[in-house]
């Protein structure tokens, strides 16, 4: 098999939450996640809100410090054996909080400029693709290109920072609902955009987003987070056709119906996600699920391989595992 | 809890000819001529373009604009009271009392210094001079009103010590705490995932029928919007395009805006396959284009539609779009349907 671009090795990471000595506490964000990315993939991760999309998001761009483990571009260890400096240039993020990454006192031109000059390009050449790249994300450099990020509207400022991203020349791009403040006009554009540069120049996504048609549409395959862990994580098509962890079943069940005559009665999940800092025993769901039963409470379920590259966390697939 | 009698029978809102600019070089003009009406007990949901002026509407209505930089024109009515002459006492009282608003980000609406509990307490001490014990245990109330487990436990709570669905619910309780007539909703569950928006949703609409509240829902998801409204409205360039019930929009969009945005929506397309958008951008809302301001980028545009003001179709219900073409295919529709 070819060099994944980009892999996660068992990454771990814990956020003290106060206390002291015995008694301090720590959220546990991130528990023992890996996958590997191929170049010209694109991998959508969902989960519920707090469930460490973004956190898993921030080890991959080396924004955070993993308590243990590690990541990997093209095969190198990223730190040991490939600078950060290279590394950061190669993969680029997008953040969920779109004034995140934009300084508020400088112009949306010289934001988007301000990465290419930085790696050696002429204040011209850079302009020259600021002007470009803001006309490809939809928004007229005429006009917008001498505003502040705060004369902009939530939409129009997230367009920016894809622009920004893409004006490094990345071969990796993590995305952290970078279109929900999009329309679905312009989020259509907007996808549109990301799908031909992935065409063009062979782009590598990790695309994050509660929307699950837009992950559907976008991903070649989608991982499911739980509670800091991979709940589930296969081809798109599969996934979505045929879940294999049940909290990914109440996901999709969960979908808004479009229908105004079927609108949806009854919510397929009740009550909130456990606290991260003590996270259940067992399969941190099975305070949740509906299928629970015998060693669900006590013992971790591994990762069982239901289908071709695709592999559900739960103990209900036990005995139905193809390959090991 | 029983619905507020309204007065008479006028409606719980009353916006008309609405424009809202904000001063600068060159001026904003967000909001133009916008006339709508909503009952109390009814859910008017807005789609529309980013930038269109969604979010603006809605904080004229509670009066949240930066007062010096913003020229308001038109009327709007809230419970009979004229919303823009508002001063001093009346207005904090409107805010919170009369109307209040949720919102995506919930740090818009919650102080991270206080509690939760203190929050809600203070809303209800200042609407409606209650004693801090009446008014603690109205927040209890609220609290356990939005399903937050170990209620008690979390009124000791600050924002920050909540998960995101979570904080979005002790929002709402703040902002359903004095019984208000009208509920402003911008985006509230955008930020959340599938399983907790759902749950949000149908709170919203189960507190709505039993509190017999308006409310106005803005977002960028059809499905959502189906799954809370009654009507539903597009917005573009600072207009009201069309307006209608949820199933003739969704089944029956006349406005080629509203066709677009609707079809721009990815349920049905095929995964990878580029979708079918709007092409080009909105105009400038320093400089709008004479006569419909979707000709620009509208495949049927011609001549007719340069020139104001542009016909509007009305259908059956109360239902209209402001379109050239509209008018023509509804009067063809007619036609159809009585020989
Ligand atoms: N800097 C931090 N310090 C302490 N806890 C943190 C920090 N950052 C994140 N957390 C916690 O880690 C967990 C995972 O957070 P993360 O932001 O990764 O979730 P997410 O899946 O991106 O959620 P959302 O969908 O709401 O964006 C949460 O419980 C969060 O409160
Ligand atoms: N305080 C302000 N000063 C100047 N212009 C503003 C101000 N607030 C909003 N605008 C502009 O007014 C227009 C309407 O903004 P509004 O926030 O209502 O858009 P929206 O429809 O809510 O968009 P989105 O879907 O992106 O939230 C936008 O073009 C925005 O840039
Ligand atoms: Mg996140
Ligand atoms: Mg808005």
């Amino acid at each position: 098999m070819n060099t994944p671009i980009l892999s996660a090795h068992n990454l771990v990471k814990h956020f003290s939450a106060g206390g002291f000595g015995a008694k301090r506490k720590v959220v546990r964000a991130v528990d023992d996640v890996s996958f590997e990315l191929a170049r010209g993939e694109t991998l959508g991760v969902v989960g519920e809100s707090g469930c460490g999309k973004s956190t898993t998001a921030r080890l991959l761009v080396q924004l955070l410090t993993p308590n243990s483990g590690s990541v990997r571009f093209d095969g190198k260890v990223v730190g040991p054996e490939l600078p950060l400096k290279a590394f950061r240039r190669q993969v680029q993020m997008v953040f969920q909080d779109s004034f995140a990454s934009l300084n508020p006192r400088m112009t949306m031109i010289d934001s988007i400029a301000f990465g290419p000059t930085v790696h050696g390009a002429s204040a011209a050449e850079a302009r020259r693709k600021a002007q470009d790249l803001l006309d490809r994300v939809g928004l007229d450099p005429a006009r917008f290109g001498g505003r502040y990020a705060h004369e902009l509207s939530g939409g129009q400022r997230q367009r920016v920072n894809i622009a920004r991203a893409l004006a490094f020349d990345p071969q990796v791009i993590v995305l952290d609902e970078a279109v929900s403040a999009l329309d679905k006009s312009v989020e259509a554009q907007v996808l549109n955009l990301l799908m031909d540069l992935r065409r063009e120049r062979g782009l590598t996504y990790v695309f994050i987003s509660h929307d699950l048609n837009v992950v559907r549409h976008i991903s070649d395959r989608v991982m499911v987070m739980y509670l800091g862990e991979v709940a589930e994580i296969g081809p798109a098509s599969s996934l979505y056709t045929a879940p294999r962890h049940p909290y990914t079943k109440a996901l999709l069940a969960a979908m808004p119906s479009l229908d105004p005559d079927r609108r949806t009665h009854e919510a397929p999940l009740a009550g909130d996600p456990p606290n991260p800092i003590d996270p259940p025993s067992g399969c941190r769901f099975h305070t949740r699920c509906a299928q629970a039963f015998g060693p669900c409470a006590t013992q971790v379920p591994s990762q069982f391989a239901v289908a071709k590259g695709h592999l559900a966390a739960c103990h209900l697939n036990r005995s139905e595992e193809t390959v090991a | 809890m029983t619905p507020s009698a309204t007065k008479s029978d006028h409606p719980l809102v009353s916006v008309r000819d609405l424009s809202v600019r904000f001063d600068g070089t060159p001026p904003v003009h967000a909001v133009n001529n916008v006339s709508f009406d909503l009952a109390s007990g009814e859910v008017l949901g807005i789609l529309g373009e980013s930038g269109s002026g969604k979010s603006v509407t809605l904080k004229t209505l509670l009066r949240l604009l930066p007062e010096r930089r913003t020229t308001i024109t038109g009327a709007v009515e809230v419970d009979g009271e004229d919303v823009i002459a508002l001063q001093g006492r009346a207005l904090a009282d409107h805010r919170g009392g009369v109307a209040s608003m949720i919102f995506q980000d919930p740090s818009l609406a919650l102080d991270p210094v206080y509690t939760i509990g203190q929050q809600i307490a203070e809303t209800v001490i200042r609407h409606e001079g209650a004693t801090s014990r009446v008014a603690m245990a109205r927040a209890l109330e609220m609290l356990e009103l939005v399903r937050i487990p170990s209620a008690k436990r979390r009124l000791g709570n600050y924002p920050h010590e909540m998960s995101g669905g979570m904080r979005q619910r002790a929002m709402i309780a703040l902002a359903l705490a004095c019984r208000p007539k009208l509920l402003l909703a911008d985006e509230p569950t955008t930020a959340l995932d599938a399983t907790v928006q759902i749950q949000i949703l149908l709170l919203l609409r189960e507190l709505q029928q039993e509190m017999g509240m308006g409310v106005i829902f803005v977002t960028h998801d059809i499905g959502v919007a189906v799954e809370v409204s009654d009507r539903l409205a597009v917005m573009y360039a600072g207009s009201f395009v069309e307006t209608g019930s949820v199933a003739d929009i969704i089944r029956d969009a006349r406005h080629p805006y509203s066709k677009g945005l609707l079809a721009a929506n990815l349920v049905g397309a095929v995964p990878g396959t580029r979708l079918d958008a709007v092409p080009g951008a909105p105009p400038a809302l320093n400089a709008l284009p004479e006569g419909c301001a979707f000709a620009p980028r509208c495949a049927h545009a011609e001549d007719l539609c340069l020139t104001t003001p542009v016909p509007v179709w009305s259908g059956a219900a109360g239902r209209w779009a402001r379109c050239v073409h509209a008018t023509r295919e509804g009067a063809t529709a007619v036609n159809k349907v009585a020989p």
